[in-house]
């Protein structure tokens, strides 16, 4: 990394210092003529100029107060769901309208104002201040160095060694503890992610009119959400549960769907894949009904329903797994078991 | 696996689809659908059917077949319905101008009331979903709320939450429900146009038809209150950040500019 | 003005209470040596100089209205059935974080507008740290001293991220949910630890109860904490290096020019403050940000097309749209590749960035202070490696949002798709390429202006009947403005046989720095700037057109 090899004809002249060079000679056209003169105003020189500017900050600090007073004014006297058509926007709330453009008025005409005043009214003569170096003289560095080494002989922590080592040695490890508290953030993995609520016997509940599905309630090129028997939107679970169990259904003609097992796990053409994304867990459902593909809104990962829901496009690495479903004593469609591999993204233990 | 792709694109495939479909919806239709209408004028409803065949001999049959059959160029209409017609002509999509991923919304070239007698003519062809009544897809009766939520499970995923519309694959898309009425709304659920699946009444009733109507018009409607302002095309995160760029940032650098610049002197060198 | 009295009297008894209190608090604090290297400290006029300040004023912007819409949200994921004024949602079940921000949005009078405030400011903190970044990058503000001052800001710049990402996930919507299960599904990826990983950051299983809670403590206070420090050690560095400048007539490495501290600065630095917040309360008002009421509470099996993370998370987004769906399964375990190397690119992304000020220094091998700034076309290769970054980011960002631009252009998804994927790869090497040459063609003109003069737009016809156009010479500030600039030589290797005859190793850094050097500042590379000699040549024989 050093770069003491590089020759110093190859770096670049320094530039002037300070004290540029000021007029133009012969010899160097492009020298620095310095700062340009000051040039004035028409505030600097003309005082009824200056009285103008004056008078537009004071009345911009004035437009302030009052906008300010518009916004006490507008939050006393505008009921909170009052709602007005204005032109180019639309409906909108008129108390969050008038609050925020009073609001942003009275904040404007402040920086406005103080702007103003400052390039009209205080001096702009440019100033030029000069630089010191960073980094501190020869003399000083070689003093802090000296004064480090005396320190650290001071503290013998070079000749005791057994106190550097445990020294190290026990600050290495109390963050452990830190580590170690943090372990019951949430239990452990185990299975959980390998089942979902479905067991063998529970029937598809229609997660629109929260019935039991029929197998002739499900049209061909029809799509329906549903969810198991027994889970209701006011369960503690439900959301933990639904992010695994929610199913989408279609009907395809048994003649268009290509694959075996899934013609299988169908009943009747009808299927039921997970409504989770493969990919990392979207709610998928966008179902093309002449196609049969259906494709994620997250991430664009397309499905074939008709033949085992295998990846045909986007980002997702496995097909969505099916559940197997059959039909009750009382005619309604049921679930043959869980899904036999894990709903939604895939992960480590996956395999 | 060929030969199974190959026949789902015969055209007998279509119609067996089109005949199980009538097996469900017919049926229903016939359980639901109000009895005086079965008993409708059959002098009027014949001659309206008469017209229509005349109509869709003019517009329809070079695609569809000069009984609805279908061909390669277009689908068998029967057992479609009336509900069916009447999205597809009455949005403009039907008679299609030209082939591509999608027949898009366009201006309606038919009256309502050759509409209908296209949609008789059909409907004769075969049972299928009615055009539905004001009274089905009213405001009257409905829970916004619950519609909501009904719209989140079922329709967001494609539409957008407020029916903004959104892509599909390869070109297709889902159109905005923005200005579309509340009929053709119900017959789009009802008999899922183009790559749309359908929302039949038995897995979605009657009521939450109505219940998501009234929750789009209530969100997406000519009145809807957008509290915070300029809804930036009610797309989400992406216009919201194109206006923090252009009109937020844009605004502010326009600011820094005035507040760095030099005043302007009194004479010009 | 008041100050200029204040120190003509001097006398103490008499002394007017300011004083008074100021001398009390010297006595104590000390405050008068500081004052006095900084009240009247010079900060150069440039409006680039100022897109910083438009970070600094919308993150204070943001602390403040986030403390307001503290003591209105829950962080709590229990349940609750809503029965606030927006009809559309009423008796809908939700999470308590979604309810409140439900009630600051539509029952507390100006909750609204804090929140849109607040969200607004966000979205242009982040799009001003990234324009004040590339302001430095491009002017090589980034060299020696301010190299660690790069990586402050840096860090606020992805702190800045993440800190808006929490924020997002906090009021559990259907949108910001959905982001979180995203976020979920890349943790799950990581090999071996992954899901034990999500399984700590949620409690459990997603979406569990805890992580509103988690993220609130997050965004509230770890990471502003940490941004707060970082702010302020920026901002010590800004004062203790004096700011930078372009070259022009009087202005030197060796000094700073500009208008003082106090007052000028002062009132243009405090007044933009307040301009900035004026146009972010003006555009709370009239645009809507976040409408969570449109989308709904948070549930799993519930999402909208166009779900999309704010702007400055969009290139993540774009990553993992455009990647392939790789997997790898082997001994009972699963490598997810599609969702685990966009995880692995997204900080290299930001980090091929940060790391450019110290790749270059070593490259030139420049150990000196800069203080004057480069413009962008002297120096071609650092241009054209932004660019090609930027349009990398861009392309991403693309990506990102390819599902709108193909319902906005009637473009087919998979065709964008495949598009981001080709130029993730080639477009930043087509905007390089692009870049150096249009930097080189405008030193090429900058050389011309000063060897010919400035093309005045009068055309001349001469005796004989041919036309010219009239140049006119440039004054001598502008001679020393366009010639200000430095040109390195390419570095060679170093004789490779010493004194002795004894012949040395090259190592193969020194050999890759080296053609580094040569591509940096070859002839290939740069326009050798007008010398005296042919300045001279030009002006004195044969006249000028």
């Amino acid at each position: 990394m050093s770069s003491q090899d590089i020759p110093e004809e190859n770096l670049p002249a320094e530039q002037d210092a300070h004290g540029a060079v000021g007029v133009a000679d012969d010899k160097n056209p492009f020298a620095d003529p310095g700062l340009p003169p000051h040039e004035h105003r028409v505030q600097d020189i003309d005082e009824r100029a200056a009285r103008r500017s004056e008078r537009t900050v004071a009345m911009l600090f004035t437009v302030s107060m009052l906008a300010t007073v518009g916004f006490i004014a507008s939050y006393v006297g505008i009921p909170h769901d009052k709602s007005i058509f204005v032109f180019p926007i639309g409906h909108i709330n008129a108390l969050n309208f008038a609050l925020g453009l009073t609001l942003g008025l009275a904040l404007f005409a402040i920086g406005a104002g103080a702007v103003h005043w400052a390039r009209t009214l205080m001096s702009d003569e440019e100033v030029a201040d000069e630089r010191h170096p960073i980094e501190a003289p020869p003399e000083v560095r070689a003093k802090v160095h000296a004064d480090f080494k005396q320190g650290a002989k001071e503290s013998a922590l070079g000749r005791r060694k057994l106190i550097r080592n445990t020294m190290f040695g026990a600050l290495a490890l109390f963050p452990l503890s830190g580590v170690m508290l943090l372990r019951d953030l949430g239990p452990l993995p185990g299975t959980k992610l390998r089942h979902t609520m479905w067991r063998k016997g529970l029937q598809l509940v229609n997660m629109n009119t929260n019935e039991p599905l029929r197998p002739s309630d499900v049209a061909v090129g029809s799509l329906t959400f549903a969810k198991p028997e027994g889970l209701e939107e006011h369960d503690e679970e439900f959301q933990t549960e639904i992010a695994k169990a929610a199913l989408m259904i279609v009907r395809i003609q048994p003649d268009n769907i290509k694959d075996k097992r899934e013609l299988e796990w169908s009943y009747e053409g009808i299927v039921a894949y997970s409504k989770i994304c493969t990919h990392v867990g979207c709610p998928i459902s966008l179902y093309e009904q002449q196609t049969h593909h259906v494709l994620c809104p997250c991430h664009q990962s397309t499905f074939d329903l008709s033949d085992g829901a295998r990846v045909i496009f986007g980002p997702a690495g496995h097909a969505l797994p099916q559940l197997r479903i059959g039909v009750n004593d009382q005619g309604y469609l049921e679930a043959l078991g869980d899904f036999d591999e894990p709903v939604g993204p895939a992960f480590w233990e996956r395999g | 696996m060929k030969k199974l792709s190959a026949r789902r694109r015969h055209p007998l495939a279509a119609l067996v689809v089109l005949l199980l479909a009538l097996a469900c919806t017919g049926g229903l239709y016939a359980v639901f659908a109000p009895a005086d209408k079965a008993k409708a004028d059959e002098t009027a409803q014949s001659l309206a059917i008469d017209e229509g065949k005349k109509l869709y001999a003019v517009g329809c049959a070079s695609c569809h077949g000069t009984g609805g059959q279908g061909s390669s160029d277009g689908p068998s209409l029967v057992g479609v319905g009336a509900a069916a017609v009447d999205f597809q002509v009455g949005t403009g999509r039907m008679p299609a101008q030209q082939p591509g991923a999608q027949i898009p919304r366009k201006k309606v070239i038919y009256t309502q009331a050759e509409i209908d007698q296209l949609a008789a003519y059909i409907s004769s062809l075969g049972a299928g979903p009615s055009v539905p009544t004001e009274a089905q897809y009213g405001p009257d009766g409905a829970d916004i709320a619950k519609g909501g939520e009904l719209f989140r499970d079922n329709c967001t995923q494609c539409h957008n939450f407020t029916g903004k519309g959104g892509a599909l694959t390869h070109g297709k898309f889902a159109p905005s429900l923005e200005g579309v009425s509340p009929k053709h709304i119900y017959e789009a659920m009802q008999t899922g146009p183009q790559n749309m699946p359908s929302f039949p009444d038995t897995t979605l009733s009657e009521q939450n038809k109505k219940d998501i109507i009234a929750y789009l018009n209530a969100v997406n409607g000519d009145d809807t209150v957008s509290p915070g302002g300029l809804e930036l095309g009610g797309l989400g995160p992406v216009s919201e950040g194109l206006f923090a760029w252009i009109f937020g940032l844009g605004a502010l650098i326009a600011v820094a500019v005035w507040v760095a610049a030099r005043t302007a002197k009194a004479k010009k060198s | 003005m008041s100050t200029n009295e204040s120190s003509e009297s001097r006398a103490r008894g008499k002394a007017p209470a300011g004083e008074r209190v100021a001398d009390w608090a010297d006595g104590r604090l000390g405050i008068y040596s500081l004052a006095k290297s900084n009240m009247r400290k010079i900060f150069p006029d440039h409006w680039s100089f100022m897109l910083g300040e438009v970070c600094l004023y919308s993150f204070i912007i943001i602390i403040l209205t986030g403390v307001y819409l503290t003591l209105f949200f829950h962080p709590s994921m229990n349940e609750v059935e809503y029965h606030g004024s927006y009809v559309p949602l009423q008796g809908q079940l939700m999470s308590e974080a979604f309810n409140s921000t439900m009630h600051i949005s539509f029952d507390v009078r100006g909750g609204l507008l804090i929140r849109q405030i607040h969200h607004w400011a966000a979205l242009i903190f982040l799009a001003g740290m990234f324009v004040h970044m590339m302001r430095v990058f491009f002017t090589g503000a980034f060299r020696k001293p301010r190299e660690v001052n790069w990586l402050f800001g840096f860090l606020l710049f992805v702190l800045g991220m993440f800190t808006g990402f929490t924020g997002y996930s906090l009021p559990d919507d259907l949108l910001s949910g959905t982001g979180v299960r995203f976020m979920e599904g890349a943790i799950l990826s990581v090999p071996v630890v992954g899901t034990y990983l999500s399984f700590f950051l949620f409690g459990g299983e997603f979406p569990g109860g805890d992580f509103v809670a988690r993220f609130y403590s997050i965004h509230v206070l770890l990471l502003p904490g940490i941004m707060l420090g970082l702010l302020v050690a920026h901002l010590i560095l800004v004062f203790y290096h004096k700011h930078t400048q372009f070259a022009g007539p009087g202005k030197t490495n060796n000094n700073v020019v500009g208008m003082p501290l106090l007052p000028v600065y002062m009132a243009k630095a405090g007044g933009f403050f307040f301009l900035v917040f004026g146009v972010i309360a003006a555009i709370a008002a009239i645009a809507s940000i976040n409408p969570i009421w449109s989308m709904g509470p948070y549930r799993p099996d519930q999402v909208s097309t166009g779900a999309q993370p704010d702007w400055y998370m969009g290139f993540s987004e774009g990553l993992i749209r455009v990647m392939p769906g790789w997997e790898i399964n082997f001994w009972g375990h699963t490598l997810v590749l599609g969702v685990f190397i966009p995880l692995v690119i997204f900080p290299l992304v930001l980090v091929a960035i940060a790391v450019y000020p110290f790749i270059e220094s070593w490259v030139t091998g420049d150990k000196r202070e800069h203080h004057i700034l480069d413009r962008p076309r002297n120096a071609p290769t650092r241009t054209a490696f932004g660019v090609a970054w930027i349009t990398w980011y861009m392309v991403l960002l693309i990506g990102g949002g390819n599902d709108l631009w193909a319902t906005h252009f009637h473009l087919s998804i998979n065709a964008i798709t495949w598009f981001v994927r080709v130029a993730f790869f080639v477009a930043p090497v087509l905007a390089f390429v692009a870049t150096k040459r249009i930097c080189l063609g405008l030193q090429r003109r900058d050389k011309d202006k000063v060897l010919h003069g400035r093309e005045s737009g009068i055309i001349k016809r001469l005796p004989h009947g041919e036309f010219i156009e009239v140049h006119e010479p440039l004054s001598q500030e502008q001679l020393h403005t366009l010639t200000a600039h430095e040109q390195y030589a390419p570095a060679a290797i170093g004789a490779t046989v010493d004194e002795n005859g004894v012949e040395r190793k090259v190592k193969g850094a020194e050999k890759l720095r080296a053609k580094l050097s040569e591509a940096y500042y070859g002839e290939e590379s740069q326009i050798p700037k007008p010398t005296v000699e042919e300045y001279k040549e030009i002006t004195s024989g044969h006249g000028h057109h």
